[in-house]
């Protein structure tokens, strides 16, 4: 086959084909287009302001990467004035990590970008390993990302950073989209397309500036750029729901790569259209949807059991917290959005600390505590009665005296 | 590093295979293959890319889970194919015939970090 033309330059040898447009690009011109494509997210959305202090959430996988790596070549480039560092979590799981650690560590010195690690072990007195040792390998992301949206907020809060980037690609709001459609919830819907989340307070906002951007031609660029990313599967993760998701979003790109920013604006349309009742009423879960949804580098790997279990813990943090100022805004119309500032106003929670921990919280005890607090008090347990879950431990506990008493009687 | 000529005689094609994007896990954890294939396959037809795949898979591929790799006898979706750096649709997927020196890039955009 002769080589193409790049539809751009029409001189050098097109490598690429743009999902979006199916443009033939050369390697040149397709960084720079992905580059310039960022930009224009970027300064479409007023994403940054001059002298902003950025952490980027940094797993040393693809995405992060490619945000490190374009952020510093656009903060350069049209002198953005970003002072950008680098914030990685240390779940606390051996085998997995540990590697992608080495390789942050290592993207820090090409982008001569500081680098924060924080670890649960530190934070919350339990690592990954121990969770999943507890609570076994079924439902533990959603401790993994409650924890993990915390971490983010309080390692930028130890740098003294109010903004982090997350690598959120297209396809992963695209997925959240066709997950949230799946289950019929609109407000999660409606905030899982926003570029930005933030709280009404003075808490931490979080953007996605990758969020156009196709995880295909985010492979494509660190593979034309060289960069140094990990791929790794979480140990832990079960591809359930999202995985589900996933595999049907890439099946339609296969077919018609467009579908998924397709799906993307679809999201933002329906975003628009949701009614203030709809997402002020029922389930209010602000930042539990904004842990689960904003789970950094293995968001998109993450499954979710689709099972009564995890939609009981769910239920329960959502009834817990209520943050729904975070995220909802900027998506909406003039009309209606007077209109939510308004009910915000009556309705909006007052931002307090966490009587546990002191961490920004709307309810008296935070959502990582509360999740703490249920693995604590099984800690000195037996393997018994963790298996039998927290409603049975009366009984069990009976059982067990039960148990007791018999092989008393027997010798 | 494998040498599969399978024992055919006539000329070989050394083609160069690297597995990358968290693939390499499916491969020995070894990103770079070195691959010799008959210039010809059965039919007579020169080798192409679709004779490529499943020979990857009998005789690289050390996972045991094919359709991580292969799905209904294509590559897996969300799986990127580069020949000599360019999208494999820039030169006809399957029916590309391999040349000597050919570098065949998969890179999973299906791993995270």
């Amino acid at each position: 086959m002769a080589p193409t033309a790049c539809f751009n330059c029409k001189e050098a040898r097109a490598v690429i084909i743009r999902p979006k447009n199916r443009h033939k690009l050369c390697r040149a011109c397709f960084l720079v287009v992905f580059e310039t494509e960022v930009h224009e997210t970027i300064i479409g959305t007023n994403l940054f302001y001059p002298g902003e202090r950025v952490a980027i959430g940094a797993s040393g996988g693809k995405d992060s990467t490619v945000l490190a790596a374009v952020l510093k070549t656009l903060n350069e480039r049209y002198g953005y004035g970003l002072d950008l560092c680098l914030l990685s979590i240390d779940e606390g799981i051996r085998g997995y990590r540990d590697d992608s650690l080495e390789t942050v560590k290592r993207n820090a010195v090409q982008y001569d970008m500081p680098l924060e690690i924080l670890g649960y072990g530190e934070l919350y007195g339990w690592t990954m390993d121990q969770v999943v040792a507890q609570i076994g390998k079924k439902g533990n992301c959603t401790y993994c990302g409650v924890f993990r949206r915390q971490a983010l907020d309080r390692g930028a809060a130890k740098l003294g950073i109010k903004h982090v980037v997350t690598g959120h690609n297209a396809d992963d709001v695209a997925e959240t989209v066709m997950m949230n459609l799946l289950r019929a919830d609109l407000p999660r819907l409606s905030r899982g397309t926003s570029i930005v989340t933030e709280s009404g307070a003075s808490d931490i906002k979080r953007s996605k500036p990758l969020k156009y951007a196709y995880e295909k031609e985010i492979v494509l660029y660190a593979h034309h750029r060289q960069l140094d990313y990990f791929s790794t599967e979480c140990i832990y993760s079960p591809e359930a729901f999202r995985g589900s998701a996933r595999t049907l979003i890439k099946d339609l790109e296969k077919i018609r790569p467009s579908s998924i920013l397709d799906i993307v604006k679809s999201g933002e349309d329906m975003a628009a259209l949701v009614p203030q009742e709809v997402n002020q009423g029922g389930r209010k879960c602000g930042s539990t949807v904004a842990a689960e949804d904003d789970v950094g580098g293995c968001g998109s790997q993450n499954g979710r059991t689709s099972g009564g279990e995890m939609a009981a813990m769910e239920k329960e943090l959502a009834e817990n917290e209520s943050a729904e100022s975070r995220e909802t805004e900027i998506r909406l119309p003039k009309g209606q959005s007077l209109n939510v500032s308004q009910q915000k106003v009556i309705k909006k929670q007052t931002l307090g600390h966490c009587e546990r921990c002191g961490y920004l919280s709307s309810q008296r005890i935070c959502k990582a505590c509360n999740l703490l607090d249920g693995l604590n008090r099984n800690r000195p347990k037996t393997a018994i009665e963790v298996s039998v879950g927290m409603e049975d431990e009366e009984s069990s506990s009976t059982l067990m005296r039960q148990m007791e008493r018999t092989q008393l009687t027997n010798s | 590093m494998s040498d599969g000529t399978k024992g055919a005689a006539g000329p070989s094609i050394p083609i160069t295979v690297e597995f990358t994007g968290g693939l390499e896990l499916l491969f020995g954890n070894e990103r770079k293959h070195k691959v010799s294939l008959p210039a010809c396959m059965d039919d007579g037809n020169p080798t192409n890319i679709a004779y490529l795949l499943p020979y990857l898979v009998d005789n690289l591929m050390q996972d045991q889970r094919k359709e991580m790799f292969i799905m209904e006898g294509n590559v897996r979706p969300g799986i990127l194919v580069l020949i000599n750096d360019a999208d494999w649709e820039l030169e006809g997927e399957e029916t590309y015939e391999l040349q000597p020196g050919d570098n065949i890039v998969f890179v999973s955009t299906l791993h995270g970090g």
